[in-house]
């Protein structure tokens, strides 16, 4: 039997992890082609920070070597863009002219990084932070460069910013908002944040809305320009203001976008032929910009690829850990609470942590960590799941081991006053409770780390 | 003398010894006064006092650690206004207001309208200057003094029986006793050093018979031979029924009864209906055990009792006194070696009230108001016409007239009785109505304080000079080491300033009589007024104890030594010269059980507080033994209620109630409870324990019954729960942080630790208080900034705090559940927190992960810091006493905690022969 024709635009992360999870249902379904416009293997994204902060190298980052595609008999298109679909004739064609047929094909563009439209933006040494090359650019300027301007205080920006910084710059970060990612911490975790990494010898300016770039008089950047008419010198300027889903080419197929390429929940767009992965991919209104889901989706997308048709992607509760050696960050879920949302918060300014836990209706919906992160995969899993944690709540701030004490304590009969034979007190929790909860949640860890 | 040696082995430039008396209980303990002339530094057992030849017990040995600063009252102050803070003034304009409104009050409603409740902790050169205010100057009878609550009964008992208030034996009489009779006394608490006396004398002489009649086991009764477990107030009973065996027996002294006594006819008649069967019912105990007391009191050659407040503070405390020394006289065991009826006096110089005559009615020099002839030799001697008549007010009598508004004005000195008198529902509001309230006072924490308009400082122990009468009528000299701080000054002192600024209003024609340049002067005043009566220590004065050491009274002018023993030729100073039998019913005491109030509360002490703990409550060591107030029931009285140890129970009685914690405890029978007397108000919120104590007093002696009150005790629903703890400052911090707690059902304020003294204070309410209110106490305890470990849990009414400082615990708040409490001060008392066990601080965990948790917190051994638990880990090991005092160092010093030591001992062997 001839086989079915399968063709995935993207060689980054959510595809590749969608081959990936299509062998081990259907090894031989397909013969696939993979068009990547980056000139290197599927590599580890998320990783960058670490190589630009000098603790990892490129090398160290690839996920999928070239024997790998090749023992897949995957036909690979390093450095071909491809420029349009042509779904009449279900093919491809690339920059170069190459053209590839499907039977199915898979988007997975992917996102590039958001470059605020102001005077200036177009300057050498204005960059991204997305890929190899701009890593490379950093690591490159700062060895000829001292000031560098980082835009943006969430995620990327601040771990471009420590490396950066670890590179030897004098790193000022920029942030419109009032505290540092605040899309995933509350203002008492960023504080915390900010202070640990000024003690490292970040500059921080916020909340501060950046105007211009300016020219050096030979075409490259030399300060910023702020809204409030304040300036500070820059060799360098990154920005890391957000990023955009690449759509464009689905867009100028036909397929139905808005804010990326709508997918349903099999990961498939308007044209039933056509699936789509990654921060490309619009589900329910959501372009996700972080690795967990797109594994979650490449989970499903390839159930339905190998033709089972049963998985079904009802978004995800994301996470964050924050890729800077020595600052333990974490968050997951609706970690900011509000209408209907109890909080449970810890802080130890001695230590440096703060955890807050967000519980709704007797669910945990949301955790921030900071300091101390040893529980986010359990708390994530607590989100993910949402299992009823009312029996455990006086525990819960004080992660899965406290389970186990608290259980081991019960069965201790030498506890003096009867009071305390609850563990919990009158009002919380017995032991019976415990130990079913034990049962429930701790079966196994969480398998994979999440950026 | 110079009385201020010097010491060689220390800074002999700046250490200075001075020996002076023990501030506590009545056996009166010389004690040495180390100090720099500024500060006391340290407090060592005098060997050469007679009373306790260099013992001191757990208080004794600690009162340099007591007497915080922040806590003393240091300068007068004065409200003009109920509804005013007072605020601070000098000592002219103090007293000048209080003789303008003393006057004032005088001339409108009459001397009767004025009274002066003063205290068994006085010097008896105080009480001599209050007596003759009130009775010369101010012209009423209306001055009792706190050993109304205490001795009443005992100096009634021993008037009827022999004739005078005279204890007749000394403190070497017991350890030459062959049967010795302990009644209603916890003496291994109460008089620890005459405890250790009596040990030693047991020790030496095994033979030597030990009965105990307490309806509780105790450190007491584990020294005895036989614990007579009886009923609450049936000693009436026991004691006739001692004697009805007696008579059966004919172990009677028929030949002493003819010669030195009269009564008897109507005594025998009444004890014959007292038969073994009958008492032994009513007593709760077996004929045998009644038949063997009564042998060893029969049989003896040397039979001495001795007895507190378990006779005294009762509806029936006359006839208890008075039947207990029926059967010394029925023996003929009186006023000879190793015999006789012996009263312990509860506080250091109650005895000395007695002879000063500072009860209503009492005159100075063991005579009678009522007694005309008495009145005017003491008025002679005063230089006045007469001495009132009418008869004055005892305490709660006193009491009551302020309640019914009839004193207008009262002067309330070194006693707290808004926290010592009972039913303190009718003597809190009696106090807030007064018109006008002075207390002179050396700590301005008390209960009472805070109902003082005008709050007069005192100088302390310590810090004063005159003379107290302990237990065996031995006058010491006490004397200060050190001048008292602030404006503080001697009680004396503050007295007759008082009375020379009352007298200038009141009679500026004569002003002479309260002319006293120090408390020697009034001493040798006073001593003139026993000269010929049966205390006659005219011959006594401050060179003469200075240079022969403290003497027994009488000791008349001429004699050469003091008298250690009375009645030796069996006269009594009676009309007739004869003792007298005493025939009186035994009665139940008021409050009997019944459905309502099913349990009989009894109250008595603690080994390591003394009375309302306005001294011992500024001693953290002092709260190791127990930590908190518990109200003690037995296991099947919790079971039947579905209580469990360590529970919150409402406690009920006909006149109030009381949150407190119960605890599960085999030594009190079954239908009974017990509760420590020391917690007031500040320490307990709700009142204190007196709160639900009756008022109902003997008629004679009046009394009241402090020890018996029928009771019930429901579960307390109080599920909102705080724990504090905050070291440094714990004075400062207890009165900033008490206030807080009043919209609380259940707070007590207790101290912890050693070198680093801390406040502990634990709550509970039915729900979680106002936000505002909780951070308010968060403020105070310092948990709002700096280095503040927090967890909150709104929804949850759950918050919690650790201060976290130079990697120890410096204070810690806990609140909705207080479950890590034990585990998180006992890592603030080892003064670490270990980088592991941080992130489990604020965990909802009995004990650290990893770590076995002591059972209890409970310190047996105070002056070497002893835990229950190292002890008990000893006698697993297999040590004894000695293996335990060589291994552990525990008893090896006052001696306090040997008795239960060797309880434990005896019920480790128990359990292992079982």
């Amino acid at each position: 039997m001839k086989k079915l024709k399968l063709v995935l635009i993207g060689n980054g992360m959510a595809g590749v992890r969608t081959l990936e999870e299509l062998f081990k249902l259907a090894p031989d379904l397909y013969d696939v082609t993979v068009f990547g416009a980056e000139p290197h293997p599927n590599y580890n994204r998320i990783l960058l920070s670490p190589v630009l902060a000098g603790e990892q190298t490129f090398e160290e980052i690839v996920l999928n070597d070239l024997a790998w595609y090749a023992k897949h008999n995957i036909e690979l298109h390093l450095n071909r863009k491809v420029i349009q679909i042509d779904r009449e004739h279900r093919r491809v064609i690339a920059e170069d002219g190459t053209v590839a047929t499907y039977d199915r094909l898979i988007i997975a563009t992917g996102s590039t990084p958001f470059v605020l439209p102001v005077p200036g933006k177009d300057l050498q040494g204005v960059i991204g932070y997305r890929d190899i090359a701009d890593t490379q650019s950093m690591i490159d300027t700062a060895e000829t460069h001292r000031h560098a301007v980082v835009i943006g205080g969430g995620l990327l920006g601040l771990e471009a910013a420590n490396g950066l910084k670890l590179r030897g710059m004098h790193v000022t970060v920029v942030h419109i908002g009032n505290w540092l990612m605040e899309r995933q911490l509350d203002k008492t975790a960023a504080t915390l944040l900010q202070t640990a990494l000024e003690s490292r010898g970040l500059n921080f300016l916020l909340p501060k809305q950046t105007a211009e770039l300016l020219d050096d008089g030979n075409g490259r950047v030399c300060a910023v320009r702020f809204a409030d008419g304040d300036e500070v010198p820059a060799d360098l300027v990154v920005m890391a203001a957000g990023i955009r889903p690449n759509y464009a080419l689905a867009e100028a197929a036909g397929l139905e976008c808005n804010r990326g390429l709508i997918v349903d929940d099999a990961l498939r767009t308007s044209d039933p032929n056509i699936y789509s992965v990654g921060e490309c991919a619009a589900h329910r209104g959501i372009a996700y910009g972080l690795v967990a889901p797109l594994f979650e989706q490449a989970k499903v997308c390839a159930n339905h690829l190998a033709l089972q048709g049963t998985a079904h992607y009802q978004g995800s509760v994301t996470s964050t850990k924050l890729k800077v050696t020595g600052i333990d960050l974490f968050s997951a879920g609706d970690f900011m609470g509000g209408e209907g949302c109890e909080e449970i918060t810890l802080s130890d300014p001695i230590d440096g942590v703060y955890k807050k836990l967000v519980i709704k209706d007797d669910i945990l919906v949301g955790a921030c960590l900071y300091g101390d992160t040893a529980d986010g995969n359990w708390y994530f899993r607590q989100i993910r799941e949402r299992r009823n944690v009312s029996t455990i709540r006086d525990l819960l701030m004080f992660g899965e081991h406290a389970l186990g004490n608290a259980a081991h304590q019960s069965q201790d009969k030498t506890t003096p006053i009867s009071d305390e034979i609850g563990i919990c007190g009158s009002n919380s929790v017995c032991k019976g409770a415990i130990v079913k909860a034990i049962a429930e949640h701790s079966l196994h860890l969480p398998s994979s780390a999440i950026p | 003398m110079n009385i201020h040696l010097h010491e060689p082995f220390r800074d002999a430039a700046a250490t200075q010894i001075t020996p002076s008396t023990c501030c506590y209980c009545g056996v009166g303990c010389g004690v040495l006064i180390e100090h720099d002339g500024v500060r006391i530094l340290d407090v060592k057992g005098d060997p050469d006092h007679p009373a306790n030849y260099g013992k001191l017990c757990s208080k004794g040995s600690t009162l340099h650690l007591t007497g915080d600063l922040d806590a003393r009252a240091l300068y007068p102050e004065l409200r003009l206004g109920k509804g005013l803070a007072r605020s601070r003034t000098d000592w002219d304009s103090a007293l000048d207001h209080a003789a303008h409104v003393f006057a004032e009050t005088l001339r409108e409603h009459g001397p009767d309208s004025v009274a002066f409740y003063i205290s068994g902790q006085l010097l008896t050169e105080d009480y001599y200057a209050f007596n003759k205010l009130a009775r010369a100057l101010v012209g009423t009878n209306n001055l009792d003094s706190n050993s109304r609550l205490c001795m009443s009964s005992a100096v009634v008992g021993y008037k009827r029986s022999l004739g005078a208030d005279a204890p007749p034996c000394s403190y070497e009489d017991i350890e030459q006793a062959e049967t010795l009779l302990i009644a209603g006394s916890n003496m291994a608490y109460a008089h620890p050093v005459l405890f250790r006396r009596l040990e030693e004398a047991k020790a030496q002489r095994p033979d030597m018979k030990i009965i105990v009649v307490d309806p509780r086991r105790t450190d007491t009764t584990a020294l005895a031979d036989l614990h007579l477990a009886i009923h609450p107030g049936t000693d009436v009973a026991l004691f006739h029924g001692v004697l009805h065996i007696l008579l059966r027996e004919g172990w009677i002294n028929h030949s002493y009864i003819n010669t030195h006594t009269e009564g008897f006819t109507a005594l025998k008649a009444l004890a014959r209906t007292y038969t073994p069967a009958m008492v032994a019912e009513l007593c709760g105990i077996t004929v045998d055990a009644l038949n063997t007391c009564a042998r060893w009191i029969g049989m003896s050659p040397a039979f001495l009792s001795l007895w507190c407040m378990g006779l005294n503070q009762s509806s029936a405390g006359t006839a208890k006194n008075t039947a207990l020394i029926n059967l010394h006289l029925a023996t003929g065991q009186i006023g000879k070696v190793g015999a006789g009826p012996f009263s312990l006096t509860g506080q250091p110089n109650a005895m000395g009230g007695r002879e000063t005559g500072s009860l209503s009615n009492l005159l100075p020099g063991h005579r009678e108001v009522a007694n005309p002839a008495h009145r005017s030799e003491v008025a002679a001697y005063w230089g006045v016409d007469a001495l009132p008549e009418a008869p004055g007010l005892s305490a709660i009598d006193l009491f009551d007239a302020v309640h019914r508004g009839k004193i207008k004005a009262l002067w309330i000195a070194c006693t707290n009785p808004a926290q010592s008198l009972p039913d303190q529902t009718k003597v809190h509001e009696a106090l807030a109505k007064c018109p006008f309230v002075v207390v002179q006072e050396a700590f301005f924490t008390t209960e009472t304080c805070r109902y003082a308009d005008l709050l007069l400082p005192a100088a302390s122990w310590g810090e004063k000079e005159g003379t107290v009468t302990n237990s065996e009528r031995r006058i010491s000299h006490v004397r200060p080491a050190i001048p008292a701080p602030g404006e503080a000054r001697p009680d004396w002192a503050i007295t007759t300033d008082f009375a020379r600024r009352l007298e200038a209003l009141l009679h500026p024609e004569v002003s002479n009589r309260f002319r006293f340049e120090t408390p020697q002067a009034l001493f040798e005043e006073y001593k003139h007024l026993t000269a010929g009566r049966d205390l006659d220590l005219s011959g006594i004065s401050y060179n003469l104890i200075d240079t022969q050491g403290p003497q027994q009274w009488p000791f008349p002018i001429g004699a050469t030594q003091g008298t250690p023993r009375l009645y030796t030729h069996g006269r009594f100073p009676t009309e007739s010269g004869r003792a007298r039998f005493i025939a009186e019913e035994y009665a139940a005491a008021k409050e009997q059980q019944e459905a309502h109030y099913p349990l009989t509360l009894n109250t008595g002490r603690l080994r390591d507080h003394w009375h309302g703990m306005s001294r011992t409550g500024t001693a953290a060591r002092l709260f190791s033994h127990v930590e908190e107030p518990l109200l003690s029931v037995h296991p099947d009285d919790l079971q039947d209620r579905r209580l469990l140890n360590g529970q919150l129970v409402k406690v009920k009685s006909r006149r109030g109630s009381l949150i407190v914690r119960v605890e599960a405890d085999e030594n009190v029978r079954p239908g009974q409870a017990f509760l420590p007397m020391h917690w007031g108000n500040r320490f307990l919120k709700g009142l204190g324990v007196n709160v639900l104590t009756l008022p109902t007093y003997d008629p004679l002696s009046k009394q009241p019954e402090l020890k018996h009150a029928g009771i019930d005790i429901e579960h307390a629903e109080l599920p909102w729960e705080l724990y504090a703890l905050v070291e440094g400052d714990v004075q400062k911090r207890f009165e900033a942080l008490r206030p807080f707690f009043e919209p609380f059902s259940h707070a007590s304020f207790m101290l912890t630790g050693r070198e680093r003294p801390a406040l502990v204070i634990r709550a509970a309410h039915a729900e979680a208080p106002d936000r505002a209110l909780l951070d308010q106490i968060m403020t105070a305890l310092n948990l709002t900034e700096g280095p503040v470990m927090a967890y909150d849990d709104a929804h949850r009414q759950i918050g919690k705090r650790v201060r976290l400082e130079n990697g120890r615990i410096t204070a810690l708040c806990l609140t909705g559940e207080t479950i890590a409490r034990r585990w998180l001060k006992e890592l603030w008392e080892e003064g670490r927190a270990d980088q592991p066990l941080r992130r489990w601080l604020l965990a909802p965990l009995s004990t650290p992960p990893g770590r076995n948790m002591a059972a209890s917190g409970k310190t047996l051994c105070n002056c070497m810091n002893v835990s229950e638990d190292a002890i008990r880990g000893g006698i697993a090991e297999g040590l004894d006493l000695n293996g335990l005092k060589q291994s552990l160092g525990c008893g090896t010093q006052c001696g306090s905690c040997v008795p239960e030591i060797k309880r434990m001992l005896q019920s480790a062997a128990l359990s292992q022969s079982a």
